[in-house]
């Protein structure tokens, strides 16, 4: 673990920003590591989830938004279940994704390809396409064997359709799309 | 139960794709058991997990947009979805829409402005509320006696318990009780809300590789013939992935990876063909011969 000199890189901003943000409000954490204890993510986090509350706590932003936990979080919701203080962590760690995509982090590449080749997928047909999705996929990745082994299993079931099973009026999902971009997305 | 129960049905992208036997054993008991699924008018995607690790507001119009179709559909009691994820979505957003600066912001992004909001469940709590076990017994065409299954919930059927407001968040037992019914032995599997790896298949297929195999191995440890789970990405990891989870962990795991609206199916006496029992990677033929089932 790195020596981090809180008063040196507290931000406040920072602070205050998460906790409008999530409606979370994080001085209510005293450090029990429940949420920790239950996290099922903890062997392939950098940063164990109770001590992301720690760091948020202590205004320290660079830390927080350059981290892989925030991307491998799974919404499992164990943390949220069992904080004694009735904090939604797993809100907390989706909101601090959405910042850290704001800023333009993507510490863990694959993941953050895949969320943007699911949402173009479903902002395209109205309903995610598996097949399209994956292609997206090998195209920003460059993984163009990923799941290649699964193909097998699943095309002679039928369960990998070629083309894509679309809403009847796929223009009315792109608008939602559209529309957030224009106001939310800034 | 009386009468016929109509409910506006969201079937979810996968039901279409890797989960179609879970979308068409769904529908089979359902019939059978007098529920209506009448399918939300050209229902789109909830955006499962990639939408709400985006953007909340994004992510519950998507879903919001599904509500609002639901309401055409005349005499429902509500929504109801077999897919955790997409009832997670439904919701999560659906509560955050009581927050009027939210609803403000989401209502933007829709066509029009969401007026009604529907209860939403899962299949599995309206099978369980309006069905229920007892009602299931004298129903049992075939009964799956000597079956030892490890019901498997999935993180999120439950979860949290504030918004899913159904069983118990640590210890759920409606698919046991429902599966016992049909003369299944639920055994106590320890690791029922534990998390799979989720979509991580793909991008970290180590994660699902660990985490997926973990539960493997505890059912293999607890004596199960078969998972049971009520999840198509739960399915999917521990059935299409088993191969992978193997070569990886060095184990030898042959665990069929049911849904269990196939097992309830088949103990109704349904069309093989609806519940999709050919669909699944790891192949259940000698585990039901075991116990008397042709499949
Ligand atoms: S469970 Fe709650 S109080 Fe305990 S460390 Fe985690 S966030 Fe803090
Ligand atoms: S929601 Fe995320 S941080 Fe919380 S326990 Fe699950 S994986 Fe860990």
């Amino acid at each position: 673990m790195n020596v981090i000199r809180l008063s040196e890189s507290q931000d406040e901003g920072f602070k205050s920003h998460v906790r409008k943000e999530s409606g979370q409000d994080l001085a209510r954490c005293y450090q029990c590591g429940n949420c920790t204890a239950g996290c099922p993510f903890t062997f392939a986090y950098d940063i164990p989830v109770s001590q992301i509350m720690r760091l948020v706590q202590a205004g320290q932003k660079e830390q927080v938004l350059t981290c892989r936990s925030i991307w491998l979080c799974a919404s499992c919701q164990s943390c949220t279940t069992r904080c004694p203080n009735k904090i939604d962590v797993a809100h907390v760690m989706d909101t601090l994704r959405h910042m850290a995509r704001r800023e333009g982090h993507d510490t863990e590449f694959a993941v953050k390809a895949f969320v943007d080749s699911f949402l173009e997928s479903v902002e395209k047909n109205g309903r995610a396409f598996e097949m399209g999705l994956m292609v997206r996929y090998a195209l920003k990745t460059g993984r163009f064997w990923t799941g290649a082994d699964l193909a097998p299993k699943l095309v002679p079931r039928g369960k990998l359709s070629p083309v894509p099973h679309k809403v009847k009026n796929p223009g009315a999902i792109a608008a939602i799309f559209e529309r957030y971009r224009q106001e939310c997305g800034k | 139960m009386t009468g016929k129960i109509r409910y506006a049905y969201y079937p979810g992208c996968s039901g279409q794709g890797t989960s179609v036997e879970y979308d068409t054993s769904t529908r089979a008991v359902c019939a059978a058991l007098d529920i209506e699924l009448v399918d939300i008018p050209d229902w789109n995607c909830c955006g499962s997990s990639p939408a709400h690790t985006v953007d909340h507001h994004l992510s519950a119009a998507l879903s919001c947009r599904n509500l609002a179709q639901a309401a055409q559909v005349e005499g429902a009691r509500g929504v109801i979805t077999p897919c955790p994820s997409c009832l997670s979505n439904l919701k999560t957003s659906a509560r955050r829409m009581a927050d009027p600066d939210f609803a403000a912001r989401v209502n933007k992004l829709l066509d029009k402005p969401l007026r009604h909001i529907p209860p939403v469940k899962s299949v599995l709590q309206a099978l369980f509320e309006d069905v229920g076990p007892d009602a299931l017994y004298p129903r049992v065409f075939k009964r799956l006696e000597g079956l030892k299954l490890a019901p498997y919930y999935g993180c999120i059927m439950n979860r949290p318990p504030q918004i899913m407001e159904f069983d118990d968040h640590e210890h759920p037992v409606a698919m046991d009780r429902l599966l016992e019914a049909v003369g299944a032995t639920a055994l106590p599997f320890p690791l029922k809300v534990e998390c799979c790896g989720a979509s991580y298949g793909v991008a970290r297929q180590d994660i699902v590789e660990r985490l997926s195999g973990r539960l493997l191995d505890a059912a293999a440890a607890c004596g199960a013939d078969a998972f049971v789970t009520a999840c198509p990405l739960c399915q999917m990891n521990l059935d299409l992935r088993q191969d992978q989870i193997n070569a990886a962990n060095k184990t030898g795991h042959r665990i069929p990876v049911f849904y269990y609206t196939q097992l309830l199916g088949l103990a109704l006496g349904l069309d093989p063909k609806a519940l999709g029992l050919d669909k699944l990677a790891v192949s259940p033929r000698d585990v039901l011969a075991a116990v008397g089932v042709r499949a």
